[in-house]
This record gives structure tokens, sequence and C-alpha cells, in this order.
């Protein structure tokens, strides 16, 4: 039977192996390439070697880009681990409804980021948004949320009359607010992988300790943690390369990553300059700077999960 | 009953979390059915009414706008029926202002205004074209290159599945900027073909094909290959009737992915008669920003497709994202 199958799985292949490697493999080694040229729109203007490398780690606003992105990251992926974990192990409890909570938490996972960006925007306006009508409610003063640069630090502190340098600043407001819908939309996922991790760990274990007489939240630190921890890893390393990513909530919900830079995101600055100023070659380099601290941080996580796994 | 007030405690706290899920459609949804003169005033929050109030004690109903409040008195404007201002700037007091009412009003015009602003059923029907044919695309090359991986022995085969596995690691911004370069010189920038061919191929579908096709017996195959069946002929007899389930969950993925793509079409397309949904949402956005209601009316509308996907198929999505993550 093996001899009947000498060639014909190669073309069974082929199909999707030719587009793989044009349109993914090809362009990867393409943005190599052209990160080592002044390449404008059309064309190329000539080898410049790793002068595009030099001017991006020169660049202050590189490096502002890439600092809001870790801060967006820092707080997203913790909040949306941390949320959706408790999501989850809530919903293991139940049986009623489970099935409509767990619709409603997926719910922002499956519609559009330009259109939930759009909505979340307007959520954020000051004047009429849901935002501040909340705080309203709840007797906070109405914040600026988008159109805010000062650092949620630097916000909260002066509330107490402690100035704060502007390095402690933190974040600024408006990458709050899009930190805030970010985690949103990235909830109903991360619960749902949850709670199927949570489903595998045996029963077991939890009468055990029942008859021993632990409590449900020692119960929780003991034995769900630990052996949940694979999932763990699975939706920190998903949350942390999906964040990386983000670029619709700048594009449609800041003017182009203002207020004074600091919402604009690592991805939307490869964006601006690839495709506002055309320089497609530095854009290119940015963009192998970016592969680079996903490429690392997903090998720090594999070394990592090896040591904690159970 | 301690265990029954733990129940209450769990449930009043997943239904805080659901409102927090909730609350950006449903306030989406009353928005867009508002006036934008009565969502500008930021009174009426979840349910839309009237620009107007109108005081009841008086024997034809008055319409009017409150303008100030001042201590006791109210300045408002009176309208007459068409809306326009009859007195300026009326002193009432709070005597009537206890008789005042806001009647629901709902806008379903806000749709058509948004609609003859921007050519939406145009980037409708073009998102369906592209969203069908990379669909096809994808379930042509992912069900033979799945075959081959899972059902076939062949030198490399395991080198060439990692291969592909490993495409799933890199992120579509790393490759943006060169692949522009690449449809540029194709001439396949503006085109249709620049929005399809590139996303005919999808290694999760791929992946996913593989473990079902994995599963079917063996026993099927050998009985197949003694009757003197060909492998298409087995592809078509045996895996497809077999596969009508991962098909569907595949295809439901491709096509959420497919509607909701926005970066790849945003800077491959250029002409307004090419545009796909989202990216024509997002030229709205910029154009109308302040026409609150008529975004929320259009944004509502790009939503509601995908919607009645999940609704349709909500199971089959929830569960295979959750074996998914449980595979890695």
């Amino acid at each position: 039977m093996k001899t009947r199958w000498k060639i014909s799985p190669y073309i069974y292949i082929l199909p999707a192996l030719v587009l793989l490697v044009s349109f993914r493999m090809l362009p990867i080694v393409m943005s190599f390439v052209i990160s080592f040229f002044e390449w404008t729109l059309h064309g190329t203007g000539g080898f410049i070697g790793i002068s595009n490398y030099q001017k991006l780690i020169n660049d202050p606003e590189f490096w502002q880009s890439m600092m809001n992105t870790v801060w967006l990251v820092i707080f997203v992926v913790p909040a949306s681990l941390i949320f959706s974990l408790i999501f989850a192990v809530l919903l293991n409890q139940i049986k009623a409804l489970r099935g409509l909570f767990r619709t409603v938490y997926f719910l922002p996972f499956v519609t559009s980021m330009v259109a939930v960006s759009i909505v979340w925007k307007i959520i954020f306006n000051e004047q009429t948004g849901l935002a501040n009508q909340f705080l309203n409610v709840i007797g906070i003063s109405p914040q600026k949320w988008l159109a805010e640069a000062r650092g949620i630090f630097d916000i909260f502190f002066s509330g107490f009359g402690i100035h704060l340098p502007n390095w402690m600043g933190g974040p600024s407001q408006a990458l709050f607010a899009i930190i805030i819908m970010t985690v949103w939309k990235s909830l109903g996922y991360n619960t749902i992988i949850y709670l199927a991790g949570l489903q595998n760990i045996a029963k077991d274990y939890y009468e055990a300790a029942e008859i021993d007489g632990a409590g449900k939240f020692k119960q929780f630190f003991k034995i769900t943690l630990p052996l949940v921890s694979p999932t763990t890893f699975y939706v920190l390393m998903m949350t942390t390369i999906v964040t990386f990513q983000a670029f619709s909530q700048v594009y449609l919900m800041t003017n182009k990553g203002g207020p004074l830079g600091t919402t604009n995101l690592i991805v939307y600055y490869i964006f601006t300059k690839g495709f506002d100023t055309h320089e497609m070659g530095y854009a290119s380099a940015a963009a192998l700077m970016l592969f680079a601290v996903i490429l690392g941080l997903t090998v720090i996580q594999k070394r990592l999960e090896k040591h904690v796994n159970y | 009953m301690g265990n029954n007030i733990r129940k209450i405690f769990i449930y009043l706290a997943l239904i805080a979390c659901g409102i927090f899920m909730v609350v950006p459609f449903v306030w989406m949804i009353s928005t867009s059915l508002m006036s934008q003169a009565e969502f500008n005033k930021g009174e009426s929050v979840f349910i839309p009414k009237e620009n107007y109030d109108i005081i009841r004690n008086t024997a034809p109903e008055q319409r009017i706008i409150v303008v100030k409040v001042i201590g006791d008195t109210t300045l408002v404007h009176y309208l007459n029926e068409n809306g326009r201002i009859t007195r300026e700037y009326v002193k009432i007091t709070t005597k009537s202002i206890k008789h005042i009412y806001k009647p629901i009003s709902i806008h379903w015009e806000n749709f058509s205004k948004a609609f003859k602003k921007v050519p939406f059923a145009r980037y409708f029907a073009n998102t369906l074209f592209v969203s069908f044919l990379s669909l096809f695309g994808v379930l042509i090359t992912s069900a033979f290159a799945a075959f081959a991986f899972a059902r076939m022995e062949f030198k490399g085969r395991d080198m060439l599945f990692l291969l592909f596995i490993s495409m799933v690691m890199v992120p579509e911004p790393i490759y943006l900027i060169s692949s522009y370069v690449l449809l540029d010189k194709l001439h396949w920038l503006d085109t249709y073909r620049g929005l399809i061919i590139p996303w005919c191929v999808n290694v999760f579908t791929v992946f996913l094909f593989r473990q079902h096709f994995k599963s079917l017996p063996k026993e099927l195959f050998d009985a197949a290959a003694i009757d003197g069946c060909s492998t298409m002929g087995m592809l078509r007899r045996i895996v497809l009737p077999l596969s009508k389930p991962v098909i569907a969950t595949a295809s439901v993925f491709s096509l959420i992915g497919s509607w909701n793509s926005f970066m790849w079409p945003l800077v491959m397309t250029d002409s307004p008669e090419k545009r796909l949904l989202q990216v024509g949402l997002s030229y709205f956005n910029a154009e109308a920003s302040a026409q609150t209601t008529l975004l929320m009316a259009a944004s509502t509308f790009s939503i509601v497709p995908i919607l009645i996907l999940f609704f349709l198929a909500q199971k089959q999505i929830i569960e295979s994202t959750a074996k998914t993550g449980l595979k890695d």
C-alpha cells in the first residue's frame, strides 16, 4: 500500500504548501531583506546595511511605542488571566444557566475589533460616554479618558496631594482606556479555555481535600491553581502574543496614537512608518524587532513551563 | 443552607460579570436607535427617548425642551408639533416639573441615514464574496494537506508538518509590510485576488482536519483500498461524509476570521468599490466621528451577521475553542 502513495502525498500538500511558502514564508524572508534597504512604497533606494536598525534604536518614538506596548501587556495579561480564571472557577460550580453565561462571555471575542473599538471610543467620550456616566453614579468626577495624556499613577496620587515625577506616572489614562477594552475583548476566549482546563481536573482531589477538611480557598490554591497551570501557560502565551499585536484599537479609538503619542503601540508605529511616511525598509526593521521580542518571550515561557508544569 | 448562600453569591458575581460583558452591546444598540440631539444631551442612557419633554398636566400636552434649571424655576423652550421652537426661555415652576415625562422614541432612520452616507450594501457584498471564496480555498487546500499528513506515509512528512505548524506563531503585522511589496510586484494590490488568494490557506484548519482524519478507523481505508478505491475516491466517499461536523466548525471559524479581518484589506485595497465592511466602517468612523448615533447604527449592522452565525453555531464554536486550548 505504501508504494501506491509515492508521489501523490506531495501533490496533496502542494496547494497549501505553495500558498504558505509564497504568502507567509517568502514575506518573512523579504522583511529581513527589505530591512537592510532604503525602501519606498514602490521600489528600492539602495542597500544601506544596518542603518535602519541604527536609526530605529535612536528613535524616541519607537521606544515610546515599545514602552506603551509593554504597559499594555503588563496590565492586560494579568488582568485577563485573573478575571478569566475567576469567571471559569465560578462557572464550573454551577449547572443551571452555565451555557448562557458562557455565550455571553464569549460574545466580545467573536465580534469585530473595528466595531467594538468604535463602541468603546464612544463609551469613553468625555461628555456623554457611558464610562463617565457610570463614574457619575458612583460619585467620581468625570475623566478625560482618551484625551488624557497624564499617567494613571500620577492622576491617582495627585488625588492625595502627592506629585509623582514624570517617569513614575505610568501609562496614560488614554492608554488605560485601551487597556480596559482590550481586557474586555480577551476575557471570553480565556474563560472558555480555562473552563475546559478546570473540567480536566479529577473530582477525586477535591473530595479527598474535603475529607481532610480543607476550605474552598485552600482547595483553590493547593489543587486548582497547580493543576490548571498547563492551561495558564497556554493562555499566558496566547494573550501575550495577541496583545503585542494590538492595532485596531489605536487606529480607531485614538487620534493617531495620541494624546502626545501615549497610545502609540508598536504595530501602529510599524503601520504609520510603512503606509503614512512610506519608509518600508525602516518599518520592516521595526517589525522584525517586534518579531524578536515575541519569539524571545515564547522561548522564555516555554522554558519556564518545563520547570513549573505538573 | 451555607451552600445555598454560596450559590447565590456565585450567581450574583456571574451576573455582574455578564453585565460588564454585554453592556457595550446593549448601549451600542440603544444609541443606534436614538436621535443625535438626545444623545448629545446625555440624559437617556439605555432607552432611546424623544429630544423633548412633555408637560402632562396642561390641557393640550405641552412639548418643551429644558434649557437650564435655576433654583426652583426652570428655563424651557416650548415646541410646536413639528418640533420647532415657538416660545423661547419660558420659566416654569417646580410644580409642573413633577408632571414632565419623556416619551420613548425609536429612530430606525439612523440605519437608513448611515446607509445613505456610505455604501454599506456594497461593502457587505464584497465581504461576503471574499469570505466565501477564501473559505472555499481554505477547505480545499486544508482537506488535501491534512489527508496527506494524517493518512499517508512519505519522506519528510513530519518535517513538513512542523513547518506548517510553525507558521501559526508568526503574527500578521510581521509580514504585512513585505506582503504589500510582494503584492505590488505581483500587481495584486487593490484587487480581489490580493484579498482572497493569500488567505486560501489556514494552518489551524489543516491541524483541525488532520486531528479528525487521524481519528477515523483505519479499517475503512484498508477495505476501500482492497476494493480498488483511489485516494481521491477515499477522500470523497469516506472522509468527506464522516467529516461534516469538523468542516462546519472550520467553516465557521474561517468565516468569522475573514469577516472581521481588518489590517490586510485596509492596507491592500484603495478604491472604495473594493472596500470590505470593516475597512468601510473604519473610514466612516473617521468621517462621521460626531454622528455618534449613525456610527453605532453602522457598527450594529456590521456585527449582526456574525452574531447570527455565532448564535446558530455557538455550541460548536465554544467547544472547539476549548479543545484547541487543551491540545497544546
